[in-house]
């Protein structure tokens, strides 16, 4: 089979674990596809380039990549991938984990490394549940969805995870599905080339957990994504509903230039050199 | 930039002298919280670390803070964090973390008087046991107990070295006498002191597995961004790093972070004798504790007893054949600790009824007083 | 496409042409690349892989454009296509 072209992100893969563990019709394997696509695009030095996951599935993206590469604990990638980044400037750190992972028991991370503008991206594959341990409610849960844990419907509102983003502190945030490829690796081009905390929410689908019990086939959720899509670039962050009645919101909504930690860090507290 | 090493004399507490003994064995990163009784040592290494090319930040938890220091460590740096008990019961889970990514890195606990909330000011050592065994699953830990300032500095370059050789987190557990005593510390030169660093790969990159073990059982460590693609997960893993899931791999890997401690115990423990040669009761004790114990013995021997010290400067592992031969050799053993038996079950375990074992301890709060445990010894010498 | 006369930039025009591959074991049957192709070129098929899944089939090779969508939606990097010689077209259907 040596003959046989191979898949143009295979040497970006570690092909001995491919097929990988997501389930048919995941998203996060379309999301984690554009995010190397972009790797290789944006001219990043990728031996110098490290991925930090969490828990998850999304978390599960670590396993495959072949870059350095750390699969860490629940909520934790983020101040993980701080103290990389602070150890070594020279590494691009890039954080690719899920929405329960980074916003319910990581919420408090994502808040201050956002709030300090850490040079770090930040891939949030949104699924809408739990998926990993079987499709239990988490914070990005629509209001009245059906979860492990609420089978009734859920009872609580889900965060609006682009204004979150934004009132934290991150100066680059954006929001895309995974059907939307294109325009998911150039902002993800953009968030590596740039300094400061970059967030990009991904819409993803996950047909065992959630979509299962909220009668959206995989085929379904893309269709939903097609049809219910409005791109509006630099909308307001606290104005970009996603609602799959109404509409989902969906650009680069935030973009600018603050000192970064680093910065701020080597200007104010290292002494003057003598 | 200012020197690192500050050769010479000082007056400083225990927890400046840590963060001292920190700059001298290379750490050049810390992330901490705030937390009583631990505080200056952050407070120290955050005017420190920047004046010697070292980066210091506070994070928004201790949970945040471990994370942050094992992160550093993979990326090449030494690094450190300093709590207290309630930060080090949140630090638990990514402790176990720095265990399977064997990690070096250095966690200081300056016990204080627990469970919960507890006397945040008073001083304790009831974290001995949650220093073993507080994260989940079945590991090896190794914990130092400084009894000063000057041996806080030491202990702190020996915790660092320590990690770096074996490569895991290493423990200290002060307690919050330790910490805030203002004692002389003096400083040597660095050529007068060992620094060691974690053993580094040789060879073809892309043939580099980063769980395989050298001759004495630890694995040379790649950081990131030096080409190596290593890929490290907190899921049981092979040598490659890959997760491995069935119970063959689960052993194997649990069997690797275990032996590559148990199999260089003689290295690691550290025990300090003294009058123990012809004693008929030992004390067995640590830190601030030891320091009383030490004035008991003496005073005790002016009373015609004949006791003596076995100190530990390591904690875990359990010098478990220190103490298993002295108690073929004295008449009892007391163990002093400012809990209610906590490293005195291990004296107990490992004594294995070859003589009788007490304990003189307390809750916390306040030091034990030489006085309270002479009379202990008194009353027990009069039983064997 | 059809065309009610033929553009004056008719020469100009290059068409890109590709040529999909798929990497059969790899694949876990899910469709998008099927459902998206905005070409058609691609399809359902009978056959199994070795996880008893069916991957797609390429039903109409020749209007493959190297679009690379099939590749950038596919999950499980089972898909992509390879650029082959470009075209110009000569002849135009006129409706």
């Amino acid at each position: 089979m040596s003959s046989m072209p191979k898949h143009p992100l295979d040497s970006l893969l570690r092909t001995d674990r491919i097929p990988h563990i997501w389930c048919p019709g995941c998203g996060i394997g379309t999301v984690f596809s554009s995010t190397l696509i972009a790797m290789k695009s944006s001219g990043v030095d990728l031996t110098k380039t490290a991925l930090v996951s969490g828990i998850g599935c999304s978390g599960r993206g670590a396993g495959y990549v072949k870059l350095d590469s750390y699969h860490t604990t629940h909520g934790r990638a983020i101040p993980f991938a701080t103290g990389m980044k602070l150890a070594n400037p020279e590494l691009t750190v890039v954080i690719f984990s899920g929405d329960g992972d980074l916003f319910a028991i990581g919420g408090n991370h994502f808040l201050h490394a956002a709030r300090r503008n850490m040079d770090l991206t930040v891939i949030c594959v949104n699924n809408f549940n739990y998926g990993m341990t079987g499709g239990q409610a988490a914070a990005t849960t629509p209001q009245m969805a059906m979860t492990t844990t609420t089978p009734l419907g859920n009872p609580e509102p889900p965060f609006n995870l682009p204004l979150l983003a934004y009132a934290s502190g991150a100066t680059y945030v954006a929001r895309w599905t995974m059907l939307h490829t294109r325009d998911l690796t150039r902002s993800i081009e953009e968030a590596l080339g740039r300094r400061g905390f970059s967030f990009i929410e991904v819409l993803a689908p996950c047909p065992t957990g959630y979509g299962r019990r909220n009668r959206q086939k995989p085929i379904e959720s893309l269709k939903l994504y097609q049809e219910k899509a409005i791109v509006r670039n630099g909308a307001n962050p606290a104005e970009v509903t996603l609602d799959f009645k109404q509409g989902i919101t969906l650009g680069k909504f935030v973009e600018y230039d603050r000192p970064t930690f680093s910065e701020s860090y080597d200007r104010i507290c290292r002494p003057l050199a003598s | 930039m200012k020197p690192a090493v500050l050769t010479g004399e000082h007056f400083f507490n225990g927890d400046a002298a840590c963060a001292e003994g920190a700059i001298v064995a290379g750490c050049r990163f810390f992330a901490g919280y705030p937390i009583t009784p631990a505080t200056e040592i952050a407070e120290h290494l955050a005017r420190r670390l920047p004046e010697v090319g070292g980066l210091f930040i506070q994070m928004e938890d201790e949970i945040a803070a471990m994370a942050a220091i094992l992160g550093a460590s993979c990326a090449g740096a030494k690094s450190m964090t300093a709590t207290s008990g309630p930060g080090f019961s949140l630090m638990m889970e990514n402790l176990g973390l720095g265990i399977v990514l064997e990690a070096p890195c250095v966690v200081v606990d300056v016990q204080r008087a627990g469970p919960s909330t507890g006397l945040p000011t008073q001083c304790a050592q009831g974290d001995m046991m949650q220093a073993r065994w507080g994260s989940h699953g079945h590991y090896e830990i190794i914990a130092l107990a400084p009894a000063s300032p000057q041996e806080f500095f030491f202990q702190t370059v020996t915790a660092f070295n320590l990690s770096e050789t074996y490569r895991l987190p290493v423990l200290i557990m002060a307690d919050e006498v330790v910490g805030h005593l203002s004692e002389r510390v003096v400083i040597p030169e660095l050529s007068r002191m060992e620094i060691q660093s974690r053993p580094r790969p040789k060879g073809r990159k892309d043939r580099f597995k980063p769980f395989q073990p050298s001759l004495n059982g630890v694995a040379p460590m790649a950081h990131a961004g030096e080409g190596y693609m290593v890929h490290l997960t907190g899921l049981t893993h092979d040598e490659r790093g890959y997760p491995s899931m069935n119970a063959q791999a689960h052993s194997e890997m649990v069997s690797r972070i275990t032996e590559k401690i148990r199999r260089n115990l003689d290295k690691i423990i550290q025990v300090q004798r003294y009058r123990l040669e012809d004693a008929d009761v030992a004390l067995i004790s640590y830190g601030i504790s030891s320091r009383s114990s030490l004035a008991a013995v003496d005073e005790a021997r002016e009373q015609g007893i004949k006791a003596g010290l076995l100190r530990l400067v390591t904690v875990w592992p359990f010098p478990e054949d220190a103490i298993r031969e002295l108690a073929k050799q004295v008449k009892c053993l007391i163990t002093v600790e400012l809990n209610l038996g906590q490293i005195h079950l291990e004296v107990q375990r490992c004594a294995g009824g070859m003589a009788p074992a007490f304990l003189v301890g307390h809750a916390g709060g306040t030091i034990i007083t030489p006085a309270q445990i002479v009379e202990k010894i008194a009353e027990v010498h009069n039983l064997v | 496409m059809k065309f009610w006369r033929i553009p004056l930039d008719t020469r100009g025009i290059v068409v890109s042409k590709g040529e999909v591959h798929i990497i059969e074991d790899r694949c876990k049957g899910c469709g998008y690349c099927i459902e998206y192709c905005p070409r058609n070129v691609l399809g359902p098929s009978e056959r199994f892989n070795a996880k008893g899944y069916h991957p797609p089939a390429v039903k109409q090779p020749e209007l493959c454009v190297n679009c690379h969508y099939c590749e950038a939606i596919c999950p499980d990097f089972a898909i992509y296509s390879l650029g082959t010689t470009a075209q110009r077209p000569s002849v135009l259907p006129i409706h």
